[in-house]
């Protein structure tokens, strides 16, 4: 074959996605289509996987499809089997996909989405796609480990425990942050909160159906779960137009986050089968049915983006999240470009599923690109809405108030002219009482969904029941993982202690599970109350906390893949993830920095901890406390939170140390010296 | 073979690859696959039954130990 045979049709994907994205940088004045930003994130995608994703494949790794791999070494039946390519691209997709592609890009639209689409699409390509791939490959040849014990293994066991303890600090923001996007959403909204609280009854008979009905059936209890989930939906606007209805599911955030704080405990202590794995089969298919329902419903609408390419609040002044473009865009939108926690999934089961060593670069880099496209999806969601909406919902109480005319003379002063009426109606077309400062991402999305979706299927009238199938949708799967999370990290804590008090480690006796699970609930359950009483929305304090541990795992993952090539003998592409590793650490490090030492004190824990210590000592209150002890609430919560954001810096530093102690002996290293299993299958060194 | 006849069974491995994919997303792997495998490396043993092997995955996936139903961010 020729080379214009082999590389011409590339070239001219390469050409329309320059094309496009040209279109979507320059088009200012007048609206952009959001096909051009579907067609330049596509041919990115296309041109990266054809060829960078092969450039590592056949470089770093040197794939080999004759090795086998753990499936085939240990082909159990259960665990390791070896699966179709396509069925486990399902699967690693299901796993790796979930609240954070949705929830960042939304969050990052206050800057325009250009600024966010080019760092979804660099971010994917060079780094999220990367780690996925290489985190994945590291795992096979090692027999399926994990990566807490990848690290031990291969840098040592102090940075494999610093690397450990770093994990489960995640899960806690992780799971504080999840638990925040569902309070701001379900908050004083009746339609929203009862059909959330009726999955709990629904996934508790579809788990008895399967327990004991017909086990086994996951499509017929999934189609009945369906069912009643959507007669939820349209039962819910009956809840919410009767008065007496209305006002039983009508709650505060703060009684949300304690209901959740509850529901959390119990949850985690329920057989898995009767409320879990339910609920987990309703929010995987949903989660897949909607992602594909939103792409379609891009493509039949072709909508206009409303939002500027780029917005003034690049220059950090932005109501949603303050800080400015470097570093904080990088971290807000973590899962779509990077996303360090995909990293304990490509080291989970995926690796141990794996038929065909060669099918690891679509299952690893493709899995990663698929992810990215719901970012952009996500993005695209963000910004078909009106801006002036957008600023509406996003902006805390304490910049736009509580009624549409404080709103609106607010967003408008921000340079988003919107009218009070044009607010009314918005939350009427949703069917809430209010969409002011619904901060969190979720609600934003669902209304960009519902906006999208209500104009391919069911017009203006099936806009409301969008909506809240949109907020169930995420409210779902944030459940799930709630729930998922609080089990495994009980489990964590339980060996954790266990060191110390052996008897902690039995998982089947009450006394430690009730006790493991109650700690872990409450380290969430901390910061999830302070993000629910913060005067800034809460998003603004967690969410960069939660995008800075997330990419400290990225700069973590990558470490273990720079010093791996190190140890293959093959550092001169090493660059492939040292570039990556770098800009993560300069990110991390910088937002760490800033969060902690900054002194405006909208960026700045210790500043805000200061402005309101000052204002204790001279015995005044500030909003939104309201005595001396909530003050000092706040002082403590941000001393807290800026203590965790230095344990974060130091975890990256310390780990980026073993990690360059372990390139250089490797780098001195005669021979190759990575820990493959069966090393005899490959040829040592070059 | 005639052509509707490659075209169905072409369809049927569609359904097939669709229907093994939406399980294993929810922890549950092929059946047939297990019971092929114990028959030929375990001749001696009996395969569990197919509700011991869907309560043996739910719990490998969520139960102690098992971390695949911790979702992502």
């Amino acid at each position: 074959m020729t080379a214009i045979q082999k590389h011409g049709p590339w070239a001219l994907v390469g050409a329309l996605g320059a094309a496009a994205l040209a279109i979507v940088a320059t088009g200012r004045g007048e609206t952009v289509n959001a096909l051009w930003i579907v067609v330049a994130a596509v041919s990115v995608y296309l041109i990266a996987y054809r060829y960078y994703s092969l450039f590592i494949a056949d470089r770093i790794m040197r794939l080999d499809p004759a090795r086998p791999t753990p499936a085939r070494r240990h082909n159990d039946g259960l665990d390791y089997v070896p699966t179709d390519r396509y069925v486990l691209f399902g699967h690693h997709f299901a796993a790796i996909a979930g609240a954070g592609p949705l929830v960042g890009p939304v969050l990052a639209a206050q800057m325009g989405y250009l600024p966010g689409l080019l760092w979804i699409l660099a971010g994917v390509v060079l780094a999220g796609a990367v780690q996925d791939f290489m985190v994945l490959f590291v795992s096979m040849r090692r027999d399926g480990r994990s990566l807490g014990e990848l690290i031990r293994a291969e840098l040592g066991t102090i940075p494999g425990i610093v690397a450990l303890f770093g994990t489960f600090l995640i899960m806690v923001i992780i799971l504080a942050v999840l638990a925040l996007i569902v309070v701001k959403a379900l908050a004083e909204s009746p339609w929203g909160t009862f059909t959330v609280m009726a999955t709990i009854p629904i996934a508790i008979l579809m788990g008895v159906y399967s327990r004991w009905i017909r086990p086994g059936r996951i499509g017929e209890v999934s189609i009945l779960g369906f069912v009643l989930l959507m007669a939820a939906i349209v039962y819910g606007q009956t809840v919410a137009d009767d008065p007496r209805l209305a006002a039983l599911f009508t709650f505060t955030g703060t009684q949300l986050c304690w209901m959740l704080i509850g529901y959390g405990f119990v949850a985690s202590i329920l057989p898995v089968w009767l409320l879990l794995a339910p609920r987990d089969y309703l929010s995987t298919f949903l989660k897949i049915g909607t992602i594909v329902g939103l792409a379609l419903g891009i493509l039949v609408l072709a909508p206009h983006l409303q939002m500027p390419a780029v917005t003034k609040f690049v220059d950090g002044s932005g109501p949603v999240w303050s800080g400015s473009l470097f570093p904080f865009l990088f971290i807000t939108i973590a899962c779509g470009s990077v996303s360090g926690f995909h990293s304990l999934i490509a080291s989970g089961t995926t690796p141990k599923l794996i038929d065909n060593e060669t099918n690891a670069r679509f299952i690893g880099y493709g899995g990663m690109l698929m992810e990215s496209f719901v970012a952009v999806m996500a993005l695209v969601a963000a910004s078909v809405i009106d801006p002036g909406v957008y600023f509406t919902m996003n902006a805390p109480a304490a910049i736009v108030g509580t009624t549409p005319e404080s709103a609106s003379a607010a967003v408008t002063a921000m340079g988003f002219p919107i009218t009070a009426a044009t607010i009314q109606q918005t939350a009427a077309d949703v069917g809430e009482h209010t969409v002011i400062s619904r901060a969190g991402g979720a609600p934003t999305l669902a209304v960009g969904m519902a906006h999208i979706i209500s104009n391919v299927v069911g017009g203006k009238a099936m806009m409301a029941f969008w909506y809240h199938f949109a907020i169930l949708f995420e409210a779902l799967f944030i459940l799930t993982a709630v729930d998922a999370g609080t089990r495994a990290g009980r489990f964590m804590l339980q060996d954790l202690i266990g060191v110390a008090v052996p008897a902690f480690k039995d998982t089947a006796s009450w006394g430690p599970s009730i006790v493991a699970t109650a700690l872990c609930v409450a380290a969430w359950g901390f910061f999830l109350h302070q993000g629910v009483t913060d005067p800034l929305g809460g998003v603004n304090t967690l969410w960069p906390l939660f995008g800075i541990s997330n990419q400290m795992l990225a700069a973590i993952a990558l470490t273990l893949c720079t010093v791996v090539i190190f140890k293959m003998k093959r550092e001169r592409y090493a660059l492939v993830t040292i570039l990556p590793t770098l800009w993560l650490a300069a990110c991390t490090l910088t937002a760490g920095w800033q969060k902690v030492f900054a002194e405006d004190p909208r960026v700045g824990f210790l500043a805000h901890a200061d402005r309101y210590a000052a204002a204790l000592a001279e015995g005044k209150v500030l909003a939104p406390a309201r005595d001396a002890a909530q003050m000092s609430q706040i002082v403590l919560n941000d001393r807290i939170d800026a203590g965790l954001a230095l344990l974060f810096v130091g975890v990256v530093v310390a780990v980026l140390g073993f990690g360059i102690r372990a390139c250089l002996a490797a780098y001195r290293a005669e021979r190759w010296t990575a820990l493959e299993a069966d090393p005899g299958a490959v040829p040592a060194g070059e | 073979m005639t052509q509707a006849e490659s075209l169905r069974a072409r369809w049927a491995s569609l359904a097939r690859c669709v229907c093994d994919g939406a399980r294993l997303m929810v922890g549950q792997g092929n059946y047939d696959a297990y019971v092929a495998h114990v028959r030929r490396t375990h001749p001696g043993s009996e395969p569990m039954t197919p509700t011991a092997f869907f309560r043996e995955r739910q719990n490998a996936r969520y139960g102690i130990g098992g971390r695949g139903g911790f979702r992502c961010c």
